[in-house]
């Protein structure tokens, strides 16, 4: 199966593990991935700030990137999540509509692709730890991923899966919210950090590096010794030594 | 009072908002049970994904042919007795108001709980002409005696404890017991007794007025509802012009979403009815009985991208689930209606002048949304005010612009944006220490007062990428 990766460009400039991961994992699971060189940004941070214009600009070269992708496999929730929202933005649209209607239909977050496309719940992978997972707002309730991370996860040998209390609350990040409301968005994930702790997890693994640099941030701050994961680190670690950033 | 509760700037509202524990804490556990008992009630009753689109499809539908619901609404109320005021604005209803009050020569007018009333500062006017006006319902009456505004729609004085309301009591009324519910509901009773047997006017807000029958219902818990409503000949009810229903059955269908929804139960302890005046052959009702229906700027929403924003049905489920609400608390919206609702709302009803800066007072988590059970788009409409903000009322900041045209170039020409992947490490080496920054530059800097942010990788991911494929290390 041909897949165009869709690396998102916060991995892209300053998380590059997490696309050599879900590269590996993807082609462990037997695809033929390519990186279409043209792609940007989504155009969240523009759309999500009601610059419309500025984020259509974004959305178009994305569109012209992947034009001729079979598959495009993206490891965030959050930017998937504003792929699948285009054809609403660019609806009786007669140059982009159709081009926006093609993305949304083949495009899928990592996990929501190894789950719902590929058919597989578990990718034989081993990790000895105990582990708990943040849920994305925008992978659950924009993307509506609920269940595919966490079969995933649940089936690593090995993992010792703790749930995370009140998973469900957004952790503060919100891209330009968290520059625009930082008074807001720090209780958010010093609450968010809370939680982490209550669980005793070693790791914490989540869909979103936007959430992830938040809440690693901060427990980076606070001196606490808990290992953040993006999704596709853990489960690719068949074969290979046990990773995580220190947060 | 009006939609408006103070005049201070946004972000010393925020700031006291989060400094104020005790509120924090009391919102934090209000929220845990509401949500809880939200979901239990939700599983219950089974269906609920149905029951969401059948809530919202009535409010949709009434909405659409508001015009001929309130036409019927109209003529029913006035067939059974009943006079029927349209008010285009705050003052003409409060005129309307003022001068069935002064005609009945009334000192004493009880009320139950009501936004609309709130929002048109209803008891200032009375209060002007010499009435007396009393809260009934506890909340109420406790933010009443204390001058203090609503920081919740359901439960208006949440962010008040027990304490505050005893040394209220005692400062306003002469209480001397203790700080126990029970004693401090009991002193309400009693004095709120008097209130009922002693006033001339009754005032009702309006969950739902029934357009077939020409009814108003009202859902409350603590009975004040059916004291206002049976004592006093003279009644008033209030409504918005978006509180209404075509029939009896849609107002089960949305009564019982909006138990469930805002406090988690099945069904209140009181749902009560109201229907124009006492006729000949019946033995119930007021002698006099007016529906004031209140526009105040909502027709102005029927027709654009908002409408489904009058879907509301006022359950607080979006209030209930917000994480900025929760630590900033209901006051810090500076509008009566507060939370995600309270944000899409108050700049349609009261402008952005004022208010510019609640629609980005969300994360857009999409936890309001969700919750929902009238399926307001509201993270959706909080992004269509951020547009209208930045490109009609041309609110938004400069250096945001600014910004912003940069992020479209670089966006948008992928040369640009691939000599950045190259360039970020570098341009942020002067703050990076040990592969963090704890100390950033610029729009950074709210983010490292709390947190570390994290420097680009050694090498982009495109870099990795273009090496493997010309079978260098991987």
């Amino acid at each position: 199966m041909k897949v165009s990766l869709f690396i998102t460009c916060v991995s892209d400039i300053v998380f590059a593990d997490v696309g050599k991961n879900t590269v590996e994992l993807l082609e462990r699971l037997g695809c033929e991935v390519d990186f279409p060189a043209a792609q940007t940004c989504c155009g969240q941070p523009a759309y999500n700030s009601g610059y419309l214009e500025e984020a259509k600009k974004a959305m178009k070269q994305m569109m012209k990137a992947f034009k001729d992708s079979e598959y495009v496999v993206g490891p965030s929730g959050s930017c998937v999540g504003m792929l699948r929202e285009y054809p609403e933005i660019f609806k009786g649209d007669p140059e982009w509509e159709e081009a926006a209607i093609d993305l949304a239909n083949k495009t899928y977050e990592v996990t929501q692709f190894i789950v719902d496309v590929l058919g597989v719940t578990d990718v034989g992978s081993t990790f000895k730890g105990r582990v708990t997972y943040h849920p994305s707002c925008h992978m659950t309730r924009i993307l509506g991923v609920k269940d595919a991370p966490t079969k995933l996860l649940k089936n690593i040998e090995g993992v010792d899966f703790v749930e995370l209390p009140v998973k469900e609350d957004c952790c503060g990040f919100g891209g330009t919210f968290a520059v625009k409301n930082p008074e807001i968005s720090q209780e958010m994930v010093k609450e968010k950090s809370r939680h982490v702790s209550e669980t005793e997890a070693e790791y914490l693994v989540g869909g979103d590096m936007g959430c992830l640099m938040n809440i690693g941030g901060r427990m980076r701050r606070e001196g606490k010794n808990v290992k953040v994961m993006h999704i596709t680190e853990i489960l690719n670690t068949h074969g290979k030594e046990q990773g995580g950033e220190i947060a | 009072m009006s939609i408006k509760i103070s005049e201070k700037p946004y972000k010393e509202r925020i700031g006291q908002g989060i400094e104020n524990d005790f509120m924090r804490q009391a919102v934090s556990s209000a929220q845990g049970r509401f949500r809880t008992g939200r979901l239990t009630q939700a599983e219950e009753l089974g269906n609920w994904e149905d029951w969401r689109q059948l809530g919202s499809e009535i409010r949709s539908h009434t909405l659409e042919n508001i015009d001929y619901y309130l036409y019927q609404l109209s003529e029913q109320v006035e067939k059974r007795g009943g006079n029927v005021f349209f008010a285009q604005t705050a003052e003409e209803a409060n005129e309307y108001i003022e001068n069935v009050v002064k005609k009945k020569n009334a000192k004493k007018v009880v009320k139950t709980k009501s936004m609309v009333t709130e929002e048109i500062g209803l008891n200032e006017t009375l209060e002007k002409i010499g009435a007396e006006v009393v809260e009934s319902d506890l909340g109420e009456w406790i933010l009443q005696l204390d001058e203090d505004p609503p920081s919740h729609i359901v439960t208006p004085a949440l962010h008040k404890n027990r304490q505050q309301i005893r040394d209220t009591f005692q400062e306003k009324k002469g209480y001397n017991k203790s700080d126990t519910p029970e004693e401090l509901a009991a002193f309400a009773r009693e004095q709120l007794r008097q209130d009922f047997l002693t006033a001339d006017v009754g005032i009702t807000g309006c969950n739902f007025a029934i357009a077939e029958s020409g009814s108003v219902t009202l859902v409350t818990n603590e009975g004040n509802a059916e004291m206002v409503t049976s004592l006093p000949d003279t009644q008033i009810s209030v409504m918005g012009m978006e509180r209404l229903v075509p029939t009896w059955e849609d107002m089960e269908v949305l009564v019982s979403l909006l138990t469930r929804s805002a406090v988690g139960q099945k069904l209140t302890s009181y749902i009560t009815t109201l229907t124009g005046t006492r006729l000949e052959e019946e033995v119930d009702g007021p002698d006099d009985y007016h529906l004031v229906i209140v526009d105040n700027g909502r027709s102005k929403i029927l027709g654009t991208e908002f409408q489904s924003a009058l879907h509301c049905i006022r359950c607080a489920a979006c209030i209930n689930v917000c994480p900025v609400y929760r630590h900033v608390g209901g006051h810090a919206y500076n509008s009566i209606y507060p939370g995600p609702i309270g944000a899409v709302l108050t700049p349609l009803l009261d402008g952005y002048e004022d208010h510019k800066e609640l629609p980005y007072a969300s994360s857009l988590c999409a936890a309001c949304t969700e919750a929902c059970p009238v399926k307001i788009p509201l993270h959706e409409q909080l992004i269509r005010h951020r547009e209208i903000i930045v490109e009609e009322e041309k609110k938004s900041p400069v250096s945001e612009k600014i910004m912003m045209k940069g992020f479209a170039q670089w966006a948008s020409n992928p040369a640009a944006y691939k000599l950045s992947t190259k360039v970020a490490r570098t341009a942020l080496k002067p703050w990076t220490k040990d592969e963090y920054i704890e100390n950033g530059p610029g729009p950074l800097k709210g983010w490292t007062d709390v947190r570390d942010f994290p420097a680009p990788g050694k090498q982009s991911f495109r870099t990795w990428w273009n090496n493997r494929q010309k079978g260098g290390e991987a």
